[in-house]
């Protein structure tokens, strides 16, 4: 700093205001310029559209003849008498933890396994993360194939010992379940990967020491992989959920007609809006189902975020 | 705290992914190049099987050499529709010529501007009129070509039929099957007493379809408003169906990977058969010789479904897309059609040719499918109005009987659901 007013004094004070100034500036917005990128593609991506589906909701809008007159939220308050939507959401929320709790607790199998000294190691890890590259469309070929109610292959299976077969087609639980292992079998993979890379930046003196202390394996993976693993698993539960919430692929694809089932028993919140939208063309109303299952999204962003507080603060406690 | 506002940002951009689904375009007009030797190509897009065979579009090519056309097949009518409307909406990215279903028509007629009027001096008379006036607009544009229709006959699996002791023979099956519903059920419920292991037809829900075309106003008045839910005939027939589907049918939804499996083993003996059925049955079925056609339809005739082929104003060559929509949907291009998918054409000059009397086929035991579909179309006596709800009100009321087939409710629950879903379409 000294050196600087020195300087200063000596050459000529215009010049030197705005050196001064423009490095003043260089650390000042810099940073902002740098991280900018990602905030103007947000604003086109992200932010644009969530306005303007919100400006779309406020109207009586067409898929293709455009925009009508301004209605409130008339949208809004039709949506929230229909019992379908509330039958979306009941679905979404089931497809959801039939589909996120099992994928979870699968994936950090896979990956403790993956992270012992396996031969072929990149073979397996690859082999994992096999079905995430198959398209959505053909996973819900082959197990449309497999939730036949006729002439599928766990109705066949069953029927030859004797058990009637399962109305995946009907039931609305069963409908649901199939779907959820359409949406576990692509993404166990994916998820036991980011967990692995998570288990493999825990230090192995923890290991090696707990080992010497005659810590058994099981023992060892609940007391220092699971608390290590804290903030990779927050953030899978995180995107597993938000994922969860979005499901539209499976259940669309589940039957011929990919409107959620005769009796709505896998209709998700994103497949009556895509009924609202382009069935009925009928935008405004499809803007608000988005809408509202925004709100949802968050809410659960916040309920998220009040747990990460909480186990954030426990992990300063326990280190 | 670093985690957790990162957790925010995930959670908000997440949440703002929604809404791509929802993004929409804004509309471009299209213009039209008329230069007659400037080498162009033209996109046709059709779904289902239009029996647009590669040499028949290689035919215009010949009569054009500038032309070269491509065919984009979506493989259901619904993948089709939703991508027409989609791409009609954001006003780009749409086939320079679209095939439409007879269905989804209704709603297109309300956006007449952004189809090119295809009526020419060529073109005037080929139709019948019904066919004509379901692609015109209310201020005269007519925004579609006929490409087929879909007079209803009768398939039948002979073996099965055989098997519970009733007559095979076409001709045979023919006379037992001419008469009204009641026949149709009566004859059915003979076969289930046989208990042959199958059912006499595949769904209540294709059945429905049959019963539905054969009224004038089923759904909606001559002004489009709704009367599903107080028309006396549509209650009629869903209970009347569901009744006898308890007993007759294989409880199969129509167009599921189940029904299309049934069709090959056997799961039932009878379904309505529209002349495009014909190509969706040999799909399936390939290898069972059984299937005939009965050429008798319970209460006369009726016509299930056909297409059109539009030109969207948002294409580059309109005036040549045009030019060759006319050329497709003309009587000798539609026999073509015909032989190679059983599409029945729709042009009146091509019920007296021929090619078309003539026509077997061999999948279906040498049937003479020309002269039976002509005189099922001629059975045809009624034009069933449809609006722009009738695709809605249909899907629910299809989703009503499905409810019932597959055991979740009881007619009187399912009709109670069919009335409010109807009111939730408004």
């Amino acid at each position: 700093m000294t050196v600087s007013t020195l300087r200063m004094a000596v050459r000529s004070p215009r010049r030197i205001a705005l050196s001064q100034k423009l490095g003043r500036w260089d650390i000042r917005f810099s940073p902002y310029l740098y991280i900018s990128p990602f905030f103007i593609l947000f604003g086109i991506v992200g932010l644009f559209p969530l306005l303007y589906t919100g400006w779309v909701s406020l109207h009586a809008w067409d898929l293709i003849g455009g925009q009508g007159k301004f209605v409130g939220a008339d949208n809004f308050a039709w949506i929230l008498q229909q019992q379908k939507f509330w039958l979306a959401l009941r679905n979404t929320f089931s497809i959801f933890l039939l589909s996120a709790v099992p994928q979870i607790v699968i994936a950090l199998i896979i990956a403790a396994v993956l992270d012992q000294n396996l031969r072929g190691r990149t073979f397996w890890r690859m082999g994992v993360l096999l079905p995430y590259i198959v398209m959505p469309v053909a996973v819900a070929l082959i197990f449309g194939n497999m939730y036949g109610d006729k002439y599928g292959l766990i109705n066949t299976l069953l029927g030859h010992f004797g058990i009637p077969g399962i109305q995946w087609h009907s039931d609305p639980l069963a409908s649901q379940f199939a779907i959820a292992t359409m949406v576990n079998f692509r993404w166990t993979g994916y998820n036991a990967l980011i967990l692995l890379a998570g288990m493999q930046a825990i230090p192995r003196d923890y290991y090696e020491a707990a080992t010497i202390d005659g810590a058994g394996a099981i023992r060892r993976f609940f007391s220092i992989t699971i608390p290590q693993l804290r903030p990779t698993l927050i953030f899978v539960i995180i995107t597993a959920t938000i994922g969860g919430l979005q499901i539209f692929d499976e259940p669309k694809l589940f039957d011929q007609y990919g409107t959620g089932g005769a009796n709505s028993q896998w209709l998700t919140l994103t497949i009556y809006l895509y009924n609202l939208g382009w069935g009925q063309l009928n935008f405004g109303r499809a803007a608000a189902v988005a809408w509202l299952l925004f709100l949802v999204i968050v809410l659960i962003g916040l309920v998220n975020l009040g747990i990460t507080r909480r186990i954030a603060s426990n992990e300063g406690r326990n280190s | 705290m670093k985690l957790s506002r990162r957790t925010t940002a995930v959670a908000a951009i997440a949440g703002a992914a929604a809404f791509a689904l929802i993004a929409t375009g804004c509309s471009a007009g299209g213009s039209t190049a008329s230069d007659s030797s400037k080498p162009i190509t033209l996109t046709l897009a059709t779904f289902n099987n239009f029996g647009y065979s590669d040499a028949l579009l290689a035919e215009y090519h010949t009569l054009n050499p500038n032309v070269t056309v491509v065919q984009n097949k979506a493989a259901t009518s619904d993948a089709a529709q939703t991508n027409m409307f989609t791409k009609l909406a954001a006003g780009s990215g749409l086939g320079d010529i679209e095939a439409v279903d007879v269905d989804w028509m209704p709603k297109l007629r309300q956006y007449g501007a952004k189809f090119v009027d295809l009526a020419a001096a060529d073109n005037k008379g080929r139709y019948a009129g019904w066919k004509t006036s379901a692609a015109t607009t209310t201020d005269g544009k007519l925004i579609g070509l006929g490409t087929d229709i879909g007079p209803e006959a009768i398939c039948y699996r002979s073996d099965l039929l055989a098997k519970a002791g009733l007559p095979t023979d076409p001709d045979a099956v023919t006379k037992l099957l001419t008469g009204d519903w009641d026949n149709y059920y009566k004859v059915g419920a003979t076969f289930a007493a046989a208990k042959t292991g199958a059912a006499w037809f595949d769904s209540a829900g294709a059945t429905f379809q049959g019963l539905a075309n054969q009224y004038q106003n089923f759904f909606e008045k001559k002004d489009g408003t709704v009367i599903a839910t107080t028309n006396p005939d549509v209650k009629a027939s869903f209970t009347k169906v569901l009744a006898e589907s308890a007993t007759l049918s294989s409880h199969l939804t129509q167009w599921s990977p189940d029904w299309s499996a049934g069709q090959a083993n056997g799961a039932y003996a009878t379904m309505l058969c529209p002349a495009w059925m014909l190509g969706v049955i040999q799909g399936n079925t390939p290898k069972v010789t059984d299937w005939k056609i009965a050429n008798a339809f319970p209460d006369g005739g009726g016509n299930w479904g056909g297409s059109y082929l539009t030109v969207p104003t948002q294409g580059k060559n309109t005036e040549a897309a045009k030019k060759f929509a006319n050329w497709l949907t003309a009587p000798a291009q539609q026999i073509a059609a015909f032989k190679t998918a059983g599409n029945f054409p729709s042009q009146v000059a091509a019920y007296s040719n021929k090619d078309l009397t003539s026509a077997t086929n061999a999948f279906f035991n040498n049937a003479s499918i020309g002269q039976i579909y002509i005189d099922r179309s001629k059975a045809v006596t009624i034009t069933p109005f449809k609006g722009v709800k009738y695709a809605a009100v249909m899907k629910v009321v299809q989703d009503g009987l499905t409810r019932v087939e597959t055991g979740t409710q009881s007619i009187d629950q399912s009709w109670t659901q069919v009335v409010s879903d109807i009111k939730a379409l408004a």
